[in-house]
């Protein structure tokens, strides 16, 4: 019982929550891409007119020329049911994370950096200890450095409101009701073309959180995230 | 049995039944209000219901964007071939003079309308967006009647919920609740960019629903029918989208 832990339950369960969110966001969000792999920006755009660029991949749909000569199957129906579920799982997951952060101030003590470690100084050295593939130093399994507090920060308060928020400029009725959040934008195929960046600096962000967490040590992090005990040698000290 | 996990399991199964009859509530109270998509059934149906809730309490009289001349997308593009059915060739052939829109259902006098009727009855024109569920789209102007209109006309009896309305392609047809249905840009189209409606495009009749994606944009109409629910029209899901797999409300 002296050991504090490291993850709260909160943190816990709305981690793995998210994840599996993300996994079915990604997977249909993918699906329903494949139906029209073009991009525009404005507020329209359409195989008549000139694209911003073009996946080269095929596609689920015989009206989009693609170069390949098969048609994918169409997987659209499922994928968005889908996709908007896990969205409101996602989003309401994401409500209750940041009422829990602001009020028990896992925000102030675990993301938000000391202003001293905000200059130059310490982020350049935390850089070096990331390209030299530096292990964790001590107290780094209980705390966060500067970089991952800054990424952290990054990702929850601008890419995951971004990513909604181009999401919602995409719906019809909200773009009737709420104007001003496409025309922020540019129009809706902006905002499509945006979510869809967005979305890929999210699978980067992923990618690179599950290399650092395998470099770090899968089997104590893994551990955190579940239990919420930092590691064993703490149970034994 | 201690008194610790006693105190736990009393207060987790009051958790529990609170958490039910609230839902319970949530459910009666929003069935009431029209918040629940006829498609709430599937795995997705706390995901639609959601959606579908949170857009009527938001944008229940909210008005599509209207847009300028100068955005109108040049060609508009067109999805696909027009529909080529015999019976569909003949009425196109006579210019669709014989063209019927039958009105029926929970009405007080069902009727037929012609494509000159319609076009007799105070006409609206706008400049909207439409949207595809696969990703592309297009601003084109729109002309016609005001659904609201041939309703008031037929007269729709007090419990109308919704308004189906079928193609004369087989096996398409939708339906939309009456906030939509009465919304004032939800309109019996005829004529686009300033030209009777291309056949390509849905000519000669076809149901705009400005803030719905496409495919609730059904084509060719023939007949629209008053309800007060959906079970009665097949498999009930609302309309033919649920029924391969997509959602039967499509504002997003």
């Amino acid at each position: 019982m002296a050991d504090p832990g490291r993850h709260t339950v909160t943190v816990r369960i709305t981690h793995w929550i998210t994840t599996l969110c993300f996994f079915a966001l990604l997977v249909t969000g993918i699906e329903i891409v494949i139906s029209h792999p073009r991009f525009y920006w404005g507020e329209t755009g359409n195989v008549m007119t000139p694209s911003l660029f073009v996946l080269p991949i095929p596609a689920s749909r015989s009206t989009v020329p693609t170069g390949y000569r098969y048609v994918l199957p169409d997987q659209n129906g499922w994928s968005r049911y889908l996709h908007f579920q896990a969205a409101w799982a996602a989003v309401l997951t994401g409500m209750v994370y940041a009422v829990f952060g602001l009020f028990t101030g896992h925000f102030r003590r675990e993301l938000l950096p000391a202003g001293t470690d905000l200059s130059w100084r310490p982020v350049s050295r935390s850089i070096v200890n990331h390209l030299r593939f530096k292990p964790p130093g001590e107290g780094e399994d209980r705390s966060y450095n500067v970089l991952q507090r800054l990424t952290y920060l990054f990702v929850i308060f601008v890419l995951f409101p971004l990513v909604i928020w181009t999401g919602l400029a995409m719906s019809p009725a909200i773009a009737s009701a709420f104007p001003f959040a496409v025309t922020v934008f540019g129009g809706q195929q902006s905002a499509r073309t945006i979510h869809f960046f967005v979305s890929v600096f999210l699978v980067v962000f992923l990618l690179v959180h599950i290399a650092m967490i395998c470099l770090a040590g899968f089997r104590n992090r893994m551990r955190a995230m579940i239990t919420g005990r930092a590691g064993v040698h703490k149970e034994h000290a | 049995m201690s008194n610790l996990s006693r105190r736990k399991l009393i207060r987790t199964g009051l958790a529990a039944t609170a958490g039910a009859s609230g839902l319970a509530v949530a459910g009666k109270l929003a069935d009431r209000f029209g918040l629940i998509p006829p498609d709430h059934g599937s795995i997705y149906g706390p995901g639609e219901t959601l959606t579908y809730a949170a857009q009527r309490l938001l944008t229940r009289h909210s008005m599509a964007r209207e847009f300028t001349r100068s955005q109108i997308s040049k060609p508009p593009f067109q999805n696909g071939e027009p529909f080529q059915g015999e019976a569909f060739k003949r009425l196109q052939a006579g210019g669709f003079a014989d063209w019927q829109l039958r009105v029926d259902g929970m009405v007080a006098r069902p009727a037929s309308f012609s494509v000159a009727e319609l076009r007799s009855y105070p006409s609206r024109s706008q400049i909207t967006h439409l949207a595809c569920e696969e990703g592309w789209s297009y601003i084109a102007e729109w002309t016609g009647v005001p659904l609201s209109h041939v309703l008031n006309v037929v007269g729709i009896l007090p419990q109308a919920k919704y308004v189906v309305y079928f193609s004369m392609e087989p096996g398409w047809w939708d339906s939309v609740d009456m906030a939509d249905a009465l919304h004032p840009q939800t309109l019996v189209t005829y004529g686009m960019n300033g030209t009777t409606l291309p056949v390509g495009h849905g000519g000669p009749l076809r149901l705009r629903v400005p803030r719905q994606l496409g495919y609730k944009n059904v084509k060719y109409i023939t007949r629209l029918t008053v309800a007060d629910n959906l079970k009665q029209f097949g498999k009930g899901l609302g309309s033919a989208s649920p029924e391969s797999g997509y959602a039967w409300y499509a504002g997003m």
